[in-house]
């Protein structure tokens, strides 16, 4: 469970990032949060874990408070949170393996991970990992061989390698084909539903919203201004977060084929 | 003619411009010239001198003509030992560059009261020529290889350290982060997110660092500190070219040899 209480951010060179939000996000939910760009979707994401600090409130993660944890609390909380960038955030040089094994950084001692000391199961477990996005094969490839969509999944991978709780996705599909973005999504989905990990993802595409999300938060200047479910969330309301009508390149268009 | 010319430029003040930019390019140039004549002057050097001292140029080439081959099982000791000033100076001097460069790259230590002064104290070294070092050693520790090494650790380690972190700061931050959210210490960022990455460009930037310091330690032994050089220094010393020539020749091809070696090397890494 994750609870925002009366969250602020003010940057500092003025603009308010977050204003006043206080939301409780249940475990297992497909959380998707929408608004035009600016809206503060990254700052709400980023300050879960903390790689944005919050000027006002208070964040929980599971009862312990993000907020005013120390640096080695911080790093406990972190390791049971994946996240998923829009630029996957791979070392292109490592290998697909040595990517997702990072993710196993925060069980393991200093000296331990400095010589790469990985024990045989957190191996299997990196390989499992990248089996469940079906890119097991690929394991010893450098990551910059791999298309933009792989390398999604393997950023995937890394955070089921970390037996993460949550997953925090900023604009996943961002930077993919509309085929892929799919692809990605339906990984998402599933791995939120079959072992029911907390998931929370940026996307400015409404109608992939609509289709993934069990529910929808609408941001709008630092502000929740929608909270329902996909159903509640028509056009009327899309058109009211962003203060505008949908606009044709917010919908990815290529719905329903699965 | 000329002066319809004068009233239409005057009339038009932007083609006074490039009339201004003349005059101070051909300032410029007078200046320059100034600077050089004076110098030439206070430092005796005239092309003169370059015309006198031709004739002895050639006598000393012709002195160093042919090469005393038999010379060459003497030096293969002082030439080794050369290389292997090098290879420990640069060695030593990389591994210190290690902590230091990451210490100055602002993207990992984001704290200015440490990265600023370690980059002054890079600059500080890095002012200081190799074989002023290598006097100061000698000073220090006596004539001997072991100046000439440590002339080099210093030497390298103020190349390295200074390019090393200026391509720390240029990787691409996007791993860093990704790191920082998986929970991983400072350390294991390191590790994980930036050696990758940085890698290829230190081990690049120690074979060049190598590259040079073989040059360098070939002319470390004329202040004393080791290697060839001191045989360079006492075959000039008795006017022996025939000698020195045979130096020069081992220590062009062996430059030219650890130079092509290492340039293969990083071109495959880069």
């Amino acid at each position: 469970m994750i609870t925002f209480e009366n969250v602020s951010k003010t940057y500092p060179n003025g603009t308010a990032g977050l204003r006043n939000v206080n939301l409780t996000i249940h475990e297992g939910e497909l959380v998707v949060i929408v608004g035009s760009s600016g809206a503060g979707k990254s700052t709400l994401l980023r300050s879960i874990n903390r790689l944005n600090d919050i000027s006002a409130g208070e964040i929980k993660v599971n009862g312990k408070s993000v907020t005013r944890a120390t640096s080695s609390e911080l790093r406990r909380i972190r390791r049971d949170i994946g996240m998923i960038f829009q630029s996957f955030n791979l070392v292109k040089r490592s290998t697909v393996l040595r990517n997702v094994l990072s993710g196993r950084v925060g069980y393991h001692s200093t000296f331990k991970t400095m010589f790469g000391l990985f024990p045989k199961e957190d191996v299997e477990l990196s390989l499992h990992a990248l089996e469940r996005v079906n890119i097991r094969e690929k394991a010893y490839i450098r990551s910059d061989q791999l298309s933009g969509g792989q390398q999604q999944r393997v950023s995937i991978a890394r955070a089921l390698a970390q037996e993460a709780r949550i997953i925090l996705a900023d604009e996943p599909v961002a930077s993919l084909d509309p085929l892929t973005t799919r692809q990605v999504m339906d990984d998402l989905k599933r791995i939120n539903q079959e072992m029911n990990i907390t998931t929370i993802i940026n996307l400015h595409f409404i109608d992939l919203a609509r289709e993934y999300a069990t529910r929808i938060i609408g941001l709008r200047a630092g502000e929740v201004v929608f909270d329902g479910t996909p159903a509640e969330a028509t056009d009327q309301v899309f058109a009211e977060i962003y203060g505008r009508p949908i606009l044709q390149d917010e919908l990815l268009g290529v719905g329903g084929v699965s | 003619m000329r002066s319809s010319l004068s009233q239409t430029s005057a009339h038009q003040p932007s083609s006074n411009a490039p009339l201004i930019d003349r005059y101070k390019r051909l300032a410029t140039w007078l200046l320059f010239i100034f600077v050089l004549i004076a110098c030439s002057i206070r430092t005796e050097v005239t092309p003169y001198q370059l015309v006198v001292g031709l004739p002895q140029m050639g006598s000393l080439l012709q002195e160093m003509f042919p090469p005393d081959w038999s010379y060459l099982p003497t030096i293969w000791g002082p030439m080794l030992e050369t290389i292997q000033i090098a290879i420990m100076g640069t060695t030593i001097g990389g591994l210190l560059a290690i902590p230091v460069a990451l210490l100055c790259a602002y993207n990992l230590t984001p704290n200015r009261w440490i990265s600023i002064p370690m980059r002054m104290i890079l600059n500080l070294v890095r002012t200081i020529p190799d074989l002023l070092f290598a006097a100061v050693f000698v000073a220090i520790f006596g004539i001997g290889p072991f100046a000439g090494m440590l002339a080099l650790v210093f030497f390298s380690f103020g190349i390295i350290a200074k390019l090393t972190f200026e391509a720390i700061e240029a990787i691409d931050p996007g791993p860093l982060e990704a790191m920082t959210a998986v929970g991983a210490n400072r350390i294991q960022l390191i590790i994980f997110g930036v050696m990758p990455q940085a890698l290829p460009y230190f081990v690049s930037y120690f074979l060049y660092t190598f590259e040079v310091n073989v040059r360098a330690a070939s002319v470390l032994g004329l202040v004393g500190a080791g290697g060839i050089g001191l045989l360079l220094d006492r075959a000039l010393g008795l006017f022996r070219y025939d000698r020195a020539s045979i130096i020069i020749l081992l220590t062009l091809a062996i430059v030219l040899m650890i130079d092509y070696g290492s340039a293969v090397i990083r071109r495959k890494l880069l």
